[in-house]
């Protein structure tokens, strides 16, 4: 996984509460056993005109030029600014996938779905909570300002604004720490192997039930 | 101090708590299906890695697999390269698959209790947002994405942070025709989609109690969508007698032992709750999703809300693009609306009960002529086998109704069932989000009678009427 420390990047407002992970990648692109290609199909249904299915070329498809992300002005963006619920619904790991190989490395909103959030986490994408006012004021600069810029600091856990504004947020310490070091969590995890099986021989006699492979 | 039946069930299965406040946490069941797994399955095999317990998992396809015609295979070449790097994947690491030509294969959240091999007591994950589903077993059952599911076939073990707890009382008994479907829309209704984030939630009362194994997992099914990953019922007689003689579940002596340790999976009575709602279950009328998410859910007899009615700015957008979308204005009745589809199935409502209850309504009586396609789909292809014994789905094909073979199907559309453009559809399944039913599609979240009601007479109905 790709460290996480700071980022500077263009921002990219996507006004909307309870984007879902349907939304940001639809169905018909999760049939890819791969875990990287989805970047041009990201919020597929808002950004092209036409039907999409996997494979196809986008370079050609029609854009719809109501749909923000659409907007040159942001075509290098890798900050998300986003609003409530952001990544409701499925466990899809493909949609960071998709926000990840479309640029994204950041996401800001005032709340995020659970598995969503868990999933930016394991592909180095660093979901931010700032408060709802806080959000609303990223949004209105944003708005006013071409190639408006933020600076995340995981470190710091702070978010500063080209005013010099300086909004905080919390981040589970065991995350910021495998995310400032891209760990790999698996082999973390099987450094306590023996704890792992100590584990399965208490719990094996207690419920041995669990441990049978019937039928 | 008393424990919560969250409680008691997560302090079993921790390996180890870190400082950091994360837990290790153990997992004895893993359910795996084909679209979430081969990005997990490529990982292990790219780090050199084995399953740490392969017997702790079972596969089967559900979300690709073809509805019609499965003697010729899958046609589309996109979902048959899924499904066959599933069949190879469990090969090689030597999981047990239930494939497509095998009565066991379904919806993993249908085969799962079915099958004995969700249990109570038990963790179960999935990598798959219904895995809530399980919860109904007494079970911490919960959804992952990929890159857990790969860390939970590696090391059986989950990094996991523990959640607060809700209960969701619902006291009092259900009125005629109300269903689990209609308690669960009617409390994300209530509590709205981002209510139950960050909790575990255990359903409780008397109105959860009087639901069926099938009802409760209906409820525990759509948690997710109340914004938890955890649903979960007390195990109870009804629990202790779905269990007894599955394929997996414990036998003689063993089975002696479990339901013992089984009859303590209930909150103690001094137990405390970081938060609680209680409802009303007679309030509860037969509910119909009209937006674009399932917050945005009215009783069957009231009309779309009208503007003013939104608590602030936000909800009103929101409001609004659903207006667009789903091509409806504020303030229509629900009962003029009129649907194109039909759609009974999904994890949500696939099972042998939610068929017998459409059948019900349908007894004698044809589709409406509007109605283009009804189709049943069957949660597991033994949900199929019991429904065709009980001489279902002659029922269902004389009311003019598609029997189709086992899959999730029209629930997300990834196989060939789906919505065109603009059509409106009465779907068993628990989510409306736009184009989830298929590109432009219009859905509207249903009990299975409003459904089989709706397919009838070609638009919603107030089922305690029928
Ligand atoms: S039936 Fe629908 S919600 Fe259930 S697992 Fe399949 S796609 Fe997901």
């Amino acid at each position: 996984m790709e460290v996480f420390t700071t980022l500077n990047g263009i921002v990219a407002p996507l006004d909307r509460a309870n984007v879902d992970t349907d939304a940001i990648i639809p169905k018909q692109f999760l049939k890819s056993i791969k875990r990287t290609g989805y970047g041009p199909y990201l919020f597929d249904e808002w950004r092209y005109l036409d039907h999409g299915e996997p494979g196809m070329d986008c370079s050609t498809r029609p854009r719809n030029a109501d749909f923000v992300l659409n907007q040159p002005r942001y075509t290098q963006a890798s900050i998300l600014l986003a609003r409530e619920n952001f990544g409701c619904g499925s466990s899809r790991e493909h949609a960071p996938w998709a926000l990840l190989d479309d640029g994204f490395r950041c996401i800001i909103a005032p709340s995020f779905a659970d598995i969503f959030y868990n999933n930016c986490f394991k592909n180095g994408i660093l979901p931010v909570v700032l408060k709802d006012k806080e959000v609303d004021t990223l949004f209105a600069e944003c708005e006013v300002t071409p190639a408006y810029t933020l600076n995340v600091n995981l470190q710091a856990q702070t978010v500063t604004t080209p005013r010099g504004d300086v909004f905080t947020f919390k981040v589970d310490a065991f995350r910021k720490h495998c995310l400032l070091e891209g760990l790999d969590e698996i082999a973390l995890t099987l450094k306590e192997s023996d704890a792992i099986r100590d584990y399965e021989k208490r719990r094996g006699k207690e419920a041995p039930w669990l441990f049978s492979t019937r039928p | 101090m008393g424990k919560t039946l969250f409680d008691k069930v997560w302090e079993q299965h921790i390996v180890r708590e870190n400082d950091d406040g994360s837990t290790l946490l153990y997992i004895d069941r893993h359910l795996v299906h084909e679209v979430t797994s081969p990005q997990a399955f490529e990982g292990l095999r790219l780090s050199g890695r084995m399953p740490w317990r392969a017997d702790a998992a079972v596969a089967t396809p559900d979300h690709n697999v073809p509805t019609k015609h499965r003697d010729q295979g899958i046609t589309d070449p996109v979902s048959r390269i899924q499904v066959e790097a599933l069949e190879k994947n469990c090969r090689e690491f030597g999981i047990r698959e239930f494939g497509m030509d095998d009565v066991r294969q379904g919806i993993v959240h249908v085969v799962g209790p079915e099958e004995g091999l969700t249990l109570p007591g038990m963790t179960l994950v999935c990598g798959d947002s219904h895995t809530s589903t399980h919860g109904a077993l007494g079970a911490i059952a919960v959804g992952i994405g990929t890159s857990e599911v790969e860390h939970v076939l590696a090391t059986q073990c989950l990094i996991q942070k523990k959640p607060k707890v809700m209960r969701i009382r619902v006291d009092g008994s259900l009125p005629k025709g109300v269903t689990g479907k209609d308690m669960a829309l009617y409390i994300i209704g209530r509590i709205g989609t981002a209510g139950g984030s960050g909790y575990a939630i255990e359903f409780a009362g008397s109105a959860v109690r009087g639901l069926s194994m099938e009802g409760r997992m209906t409820l525990c099914n759509m948690t997710i969508e109340a914004g938890a990953r955890c649903g979960m019922v007390a195990v109870d007689d009804t629990t202790i007698a779905y269990v007894k003689n599955r394929p997996f579940a414990p036998e003689g002596q063993d089975w002696d032992a479990a339901v013992a340790v089984w009859q303590q999976l209930h909150s103690d009575e001094e137990a405390v709750f970081d938060r609680e709602h209680v409802f009303d279950a007679a309030e509860i009328p037969p509910m119909v999703t009209w937006g674009t998410s399932p917050e945005m859910v009215v009783p069957v007899t009231a009309s779309i809300p009208i503007m003013d009615d939104a608590r602030d700015e936000t909800q009103r957008e929101g409001w609004l693009r659903a207006l667009e979308y789903m091509n409806l204005s504020a303030g229509k009745p629900i009962q003029d609306i009129a649907v194109d589809k039909v759609f009974i199935g999904s994890c949500t409502n696939g099972r042998i009960e939610d068929f017998r209850a459409a059948v019900e309504i349908i007894k004698g009586r044809k589709i409406a002529s509007n109605i283009k396609v009804a189709m049943v789909v069957s949660g597991s292809g033994l949900v199929k086998k019991q429904a065709e014994e009980e001489g279902l789905d002659e029922i269902f094909r004389e009311a003019g109704f598609e029997w189709r073979e086992p899959g999730c199907s029209m629930c997300l559309a990834m196989n060939a069932d789906r919505l065109e453009p603009g059509e409106r559809c009465a779907s068993t399944s628990n989510r409306n989000f736009e184009g989830r039913q298929g590109q432009g599609g219009r859905t509207h979240l249903v009990s299975p009678a409003m459904a089989a009601a709706a397919a009838i007479t070609g638009h919603f109905v107030d089922i305690r009427e029928w």
